[in-house]
């Protein structure tokens, strides 16, 4: 082949090449853009009617315009018109008044940010936040924030990926990473190089925690204080745990035998340690939130080509019943009571 | 001149040619010579197709394969250690075939075809599938690429040629990203676009590369050369020579001594606001660095010689590591540790190719390059547990000074080791 035989060629299937892939591009953003139209148009309704009344608050998922909006809705119609507001984030959680947002803007570089304020208005504080957003928690008065991010870097071997806990007191803006707490195992304090964090859920009396704290390969449930700086292991293979609002029982995910990356939930009594596991067969990747102390709620993502549009499902909390799809189209409930 | 340059094996046997003054002529129009710049664009449009799909992998595994950030790191792992393995039987096939370019072929070819079952790919045991093949076909690559690299840039501007090679690389790094988030912006949550739009750019390299770079046979021409020697089977007795071992004995000494930039980012992080805030932006400060200055280090070593030069980019290793182990920081210190950091590898990373070419006769070349540069990874790799245990130790600060100080006394060790060893571009001049 000549020189300009091979550069016709080349030329050729790089028109190919990238007309193919904007071509594709161009539809599929077409065939989004058609899909959300013929939706049935989303109800929605003024941020102020719900913004005062006991309500969930979640991150809108519906294909469109407000997509990764935070939105509401009355705790007394989950199902009904939403109300959207002007703010993007990944993870968002609420209480007493307050709103905890975790968020990412991606480009070249991602950059990261958490914040929390007052629904009033207000002025707006921002948390540290070290990488891709993961698991955000209010304590019920909304004295203290938790946030967790997945972080670069900390492995031993080039950029596996860990994760940061930090604690901030609101009021006084200090922040404290929970890896500096004193680590409890089996009656024994460690430091074990490879402890990762994640997953905080605050008790009402603003002292008492529960957390995930994985080392040497396994995750466990812990139980801290802050006033003493310290975290204890409960049981393995649970992962995010989530306080009911009786303080009695706590939610969580466990792997079981199962591959990684599948878990199911379940619900530990506090005082008896009695483990039940719930009746969701499929696998939850979520902090869940109690709806009231008989109930949860959790993120699964869509179906197929729409997993992006994920779905807040409530199971009870006893592992009887069915789950039930409470919010289409939302993601990352908090309830206000 | 131009015969002094040659590695002192080669440099005998040879009598001048009879035109290579206008051989040199053309040399300096042609600056790196057309096959070093198509061999970098071909990298630039791989580099785009595979930094975009790593770009989106750890949304795309968690988001919507739904895997926990454990398993991602997991699949990282594998991204990273795989290639180290085939990186020598790349450069054994390459010289065994005298076909680098069509082994280099093979090599993004795998890598290529692996977009295409990423598209259908479904779950963690089929991504961890496409990206070890993905490493493979990078480790498969490597050598070859760059021996042909050694084989089209003359002699005295090898360092410069391997310096553009590795900017168009870099550059390739940078856009990946770039691409794929303007992708997931244009239409949220498609990530099989990131991918469709990533197998594309690999196929047009792949397709550059078949199409417009010269099959180059090394060993063929060397033969061929006026005077040389017969046509000899390349041998693993030809990396016997004195002088390539000590390269290899001072790369995989440094190479333990140079502390992952996950630990350095981190270390930055721990002290340093601005750097826990903007924790992504270290890696664009350091490759920017490194973007910016990969040419002008190559010129430098092809003048003063790439023994010199590589050894000194690890003197500015050691300023990076003081400047990340300061108890206290701020923007302009960071900064400073990261243009270090892109420095250094502007000083090293083309520069020891540059190096191991100018000292392993043709025949042998692609597998001298994969040893040199398998032996410098799994020195890096070893470093990463040994810091890892004084990090733990010692704690941060007194963890990366015992590491300064000891690369310190290896770059005096080391400089002594290859004295007189590459000496350039002032020979010509005075052999003249």
């Amino acid at each position: 082949m000549s020189t300009r035989a091979r550069l016709a060629v080349l030329l050729a299937l790089a028109v190919v090449l990238v007309g193919g892939t904007a071509a594709y591009l161009v539809g599929s953003r077409d065939a989004q853009l058609t899909a959300a139209r013929a939706a049935p148009a989303q109800a929605t309704v003024a941020p102020a009617s719900v913004a005062t009344g006991p309500r969930i608050v979640f991150r809108n998922t519906a294909i469109g315009p407000d997509y990764g909006r935070v939105a509401m809705v009355p705790l007394s119609d989950p199902g009904g018109p939403r109300a959207i507001t002007d703010t993007s984030c990944d993870r968002v959680f609420a209480a007493s008044g307050h709103t905890l947002c975790l968020g990412s803007e991606t480009g070249v570089v991602a950059a990261y940010s958490a914040r929390v304020w007052a629904d009033g208005g207000g002025a707006k504080l921002d948390l540290p936040l070290t990488g891709t957003p993961s698991r955000a928690r209010l304590s019920d008065d909304a004295r203290f924030a938790a946030t967790t991010s997945f972080v670069a870097g900390d492995s031993y071997s080039s950029a596996h990926f860990s994760t940061r806990t930090v604690v901030t007191e609101l009021a006084t803006r200090k922040s404290v990473d929970l890896e500096t707490f004193r680590l409890v195992h089996r009656g024994r304090a460690i430091t074990p190089a490879d402890r990762n964090f994640w997953g905080v859920t605050f008790a009402a009396d603003d002292d008492h925690f529960y957390v995930t704290v994985q080392f040497s390969g396994t995750t466990w449930l812990a139980s801290g204080r802050l006033s003493t700086r310290t975290v204890q292991t409960v049981r393995s293979d649970a992962e995010c745990p989530s306080l009911s609002p009786d303080g009695t029982k706590v939610a969580y995910k466990k792997r079981g035998d199962r591959r990684p990356g599948d878990w199911r939930l379940a619900v530990m009594d506090i005082a008896t340690g009695r483990e039940t596991v719930l009746a969701e067969q499929h696998s939850v990747d979520d902090q869940v939130e109690w709806l009231d102390d008989a109930t949860i709620l959790y993120g699964l993502p869509g179906e197929g080509t729409a997993a992006a549009e994920s779905n807040v499902w409530a199971v009870p909390a006893d592992g009887t019943g069915s789950p039930r799809m409470l919010i289409a189209k939302a993601w990352s409930p908090a309830v206000v009571r | 001149m131009y015969l002094s340059e040659r590695p002192r094996t080669e440099a005998g046997r040879r009598a001048p040619a009879p035109d290579h003054e206008g051989e040199q002529r053309r040399d300096r129009r042609r600056g790196v010579g057309g096959t070093v710049v198509l061999l970098g664009l071909v990298s630039l449009l791989t580099d785009i197709s595979s930094e975009s799909v790593s770009a989106v992998l750890p949304l795309y595994l968690t988001a919507v394969l739904g895997l926990s950030p454990l398993a991602y790191g997991f699949v990282d792992g594998l991204y990273q250690g795989v290639s180290a393995l085939v990186r020598i039987l790349g450069g054994w096939l390459s010289d065994r075939a005298d076909r680098p370019k069509w082994v280099a072929f093979a090599g993004y070819g795998l890598s290529a075809a692996t977009k295409v079952f990423l598209l259908l790919a479904q779950g963690l045991g089929a991504v961890t599938t496409v990206i070890t093949l993905d490493r493979l076909g990078k480790g498969l690559r490597t050598a070859p690429r760059d021996a042909i690299i050694a084989a089209s840039a003359p002699q005295h501007a090898l360092g410069r040629a391997f310096g553009v090679h590795r900017a168009l690389d870099t550059t390739g790094a940078a856009i990946g990203p770039l691409l794929a988030f303007s992708i997931l912006w244009f239409v949220p949550g498609d990530y099989r676009g990131v991918f469709l739009a990533s197998l594309a750019a690999a196929v047009l390299g792949l397709a550059l590369l078949g199409l417009m770079v010269p099959d180059l046979r090394p060993r063929r021409r060397a033969a061929a050369a006026p005077s040389a020697a017969p046509l000899v089977t390349p041998s693993w007795r030809s990396l016997r020579d004195r002088s390539f071992g000590r390269v290899v004995l001072v790369s995989g000494v440094l190479g333990v001594l140079t502390i992952s930039d996950g630990f350095l980012y981190l270390s930055l992080q721990q002290r340093d606001s601005f750097a826990a805030t903007w924790f992504p932006l270290l890696f664009v400060g350091t490759n920017v660095a490194y973007l910016a200055l990969a040419v002008p280090f190559g010129r430098l070593s092809d003048r003063l010689g790439r023994a010199r030069v590589l050894v000194g980019g690890h003197v500015l290793l050691v300023g990076a590591y003081l400047l990340a182990a300061l108890p206290s920081g701020g923007l302009g210190l960071t900064v400073a540790c990261l243009v270090a950091l892109g420095a250094f590898y502007a000083a090293t990373d083309g520069v020891l190719a540059a190096l191991t070419s100018q000292l392993v006769p043709a025949g042998a070349r692609a597998r001298g390059l994969a040893t040199a540069q398998t032996v410098q990874a799994v020195a890096r790799f070893g470093s990463s547990l040994v810091f890892g245990a004084l990090w733990t130790g010692l704690g941060r600060g007194p963890a990366v000074v015992a590491v300064a100080a000891a690369l310190a006394v290896a770059v005096v060790a080391c400089g002594w080791l290859l004295r007189g060893l590459g000496a350039t571009a002032a020979a010509p001049e005075a052999a003249a």
